[in-house]
């Protein structure tokens, strides 16, 4: 082998390498984080944790239920708005929009979908937060509503546009109006990759922070009614963490590990029902 | 029987509403048209907002590196910098990691071990960004502190990059989080890219003795170079909106330096750090400024990213 050959085939040997080292350090991040967060944060899981409210620094035995609580409320009302707007308006999308008119929706949900999380705080605090006076969940919900509207309407329309041409046809040939094929024939086929499309919306908002710093703000206490600030997990995590105190850094670590647990447990969930016969949309 | 269906495919398959379907047009075009109408709000609301700070410092805006609440003094400067260096710093770090990875899950990998691997990595770009942040400020920063940021200023400390007193956050150490928070989306979209270049580009450069890396690095990343590009805009514009991890790293002090090592500010977390406590028009609004500065930025990588990943998906066309 001449000597430019060997030199080839090390750079070859080399460079491969290099590419599965560097595929097996980014994967293994994901295994840090986690192992890290059981680490830290199992040891302050316990039922108190769960069931009491945020305690006083210096304080044992506090919990941070109104978080769980207030996060599950934020996040209902964001489905409550946010998926029928999406659904439908992938509906739209894939099977009544004319090219102008799909066009332009399609880009704007595009385009709300890259704004950064931040600026979507400002707007949901724009247009509920200032008039109506106060932080509430209700903006929170509105906030997290409008990041999950240009998922939902995306990923629907990605999953009816792969429903296969004949099953329209099918249809149509016996007589059904297009909506009535719409309803009874292409929904239910995408049905379960229109259902994984919303879970990973869902989980995605979930642990949106940003939206809610300045809409749901926080809440020591229970809140009585949705129109007052409500505590969130994503926000107490960051208060807690940007602490200067090592018992709330627990609490911080406690509410991550219970966070990420959930995001991933739905994301796992999700794309195991996807892996069983449909297709991810890209 | 034999002559089955070949009646050309046209691309909708009904063009003529009947019974109830204009109702039905009409129900779904108002959702649609939400998206639409909601959008444009969000333009107007910021610009409505941004309004007080627009007409005082105009476009002096965002070259002042004053930011001053309590003379009502504001400019983008330290923000704007922050927020370009610190996501330049993440793609220095997570392109080649991200195009490396994507090379061998595309390449190299059996398909099983492939799949598996990219499973990880979209869980990886679900997990939020407030837990990246939970997880810098115990250990990236501590770690920067004591020996990654010490370590540098006896090599590099000479260098106008690497000096001054270390703290631990600051600019490298947020460019270090956004990185492993961008190479999850280069790595998926950047193997898609590489997927869909055609398997005989591959076969060809291997005939002719092309070693396997030469045939990937000279024939088949070029191809797909379109993608790529658009995967690492797609990073980009992720880097520069991200708001937690980097309000918990970045050390939070609206200076502009030149040294890696010390605090600096982003767009996004001074936005969170102060919009809810800004009282006073002129300040909210310089915020808002802020943010419009940002939304106009992201957008524009998003749209390359976009067009970009469009036109080669495209042109591909299986595995190899």
């Amino acid at each position: 082998m001449t000597a430019r050959n060997k030199r080839r085939v090390a750079v070859n040997n080399v460079m491969l390498s290099l590419t599965g080292v560097f595929a097996f350090v980014t994967v293994s991040t994901l295994f840090l984080i986690l192992a890290y967060l059981l680490y830290n944060g199992a040891k302050s899981l316990n039922p108190n944790f769960f069931t009491r409210l945020p305690a006083p620094h210096g304080e044992t035995g506090g919990g941070i239920a109104n978080a769980i609580v207030g996060s599950a409320e934020i996040v209902l009302i964001a489905s409550m708005i946010g998926i029928p707007i999406g659904f439908m308006a992938g509906i739209y999308l894939s099977e009544f929009s004319g090219k102008a008119l799909g066009f332009a929706v399609r880009y704007t949900a595009d385009l709300l979908n890259g704004v950064p999380s931040i600026v979507i705080g400002i707007f949901a605090w724009g247009i509920v937060v200032s008039p109506m006076h106060g932080f509430s969940a209700l903006a929170g919900g509105i906030a997290l509503s409008l990041m999950l509207i240009p998922i939902t309407a995306r990923n629907t329309e990605q999953f009816l546009q792969g429903i296969p041409r004949t099953m329209r046809e099918g249809a149509l040939a016996l007589g059904a109006s297009k909506w009535r094929t719409i309803a009874t024939v292409i929904v239910p086929a995408a049905r379960r990759g229109i259902m994984t499309g919303i879970i990973l919306g869902v989980a995605r908002i979930s642990g949106e922070t940003a939206p809610l710093l300045f809409t749901a703000l926080g809440n020591q206490f229970w809140n009585t009614s949705l129109t007052e600030p409500t505590a969130s997990l994503p926000v107490v995590i960051f208060n807690y963490a940007t602490s200067p105190y090592d018992d709330w850094h627990q609490q911080a670590w406690a509410a991550g590990l219970v966070l990420l647990a959930l995001v991933l447990a739905a994301n796992i969930a999700a794309r195991t029902i996807v892996n069983r016969g449909v297709a991810l949309p890209k | 029987m034999a002559a089955a269906a070949v009646t050309p495919h046209p691309k909708r398959v009904s063009r003529r509403p009947s019974g109830g379907d204009e109702v039905a047009w009409a129900v779904t075009f108002l959702f649609g048209a939400a998206i639409f109408a909601v959008t444009a709000l969000l333009v107007f609301e910021l610009w409505r907002y941004a309004g007080p700070a627009r007409e005082k410092f105009g476009f002096g805006f965002l070259f002042s590196s004053l930011w001053n609440p309590v003379t009502d003094e504001y400019g983008a400067l330290p923000f704007v910098y922050g927020t370009v260096l610190t996501s330049f710093l993440a793609l220095l770090i997570s392109v080649p990691l991200g195009v490396g990875a994507a090379i061998y899950l595309s390449e190299l990998a059996p398909t099983k071990l492939s799949n598996a691997l990219t499973f990880l990595v979209e869980l990886l770009a679900a997990v939020p960004s407030v837990i990246y942040g939970l997880i810098a400020i115990f250990t990236l920063v501590p770690m920067m502190r004591s020996t990654i940021g010490p370590a540098l200023k006896s090599v590099l400390g000479w260098t106008p990059f690497f000096s001054g007193p270390v703290f631990g956050v600051g600019y490298l150490s947020a460019g270090l989080i956004l990185s492993v928070m961008t190479f999850p989306f280069i790595i998926s979209v950047s193997r898609e890219a590489l997927m869909a270049v055609p398997r005989d580009q591959r076969e060809a450069a291997l005939a002719l003795g092309a070693t396997k890396w030469e045939s990937t690095w000279q024939i088949v990343v070029p191809f797909a170079k379109l993608g790529i590009l658009g995967s690492i805009f797609l990073g980009l514009a992720r880097a520069l909106g991200e708001t937690m991890a980097v309000t918990m790293v970045i050390g939070n002090s609206p200076t502009i330096k030149a040294s890696l090592l010390s605090s600096g500010y982003t767009i996004a977390a001074v936005i969170a750090n102060e919009f809810a406590e800004a009282s006073g028009k002129l300040y909210s609004s310089a915020l808002v400024q802020l943010g419009l500065v940002l939304f106009l930025l992201t957008i524009i990588i998003n749209a390359l990213a976009q067009i970009l990943i469009a036109l080669t998906t495209k042109k591909g066309s299986s595995r190899g």
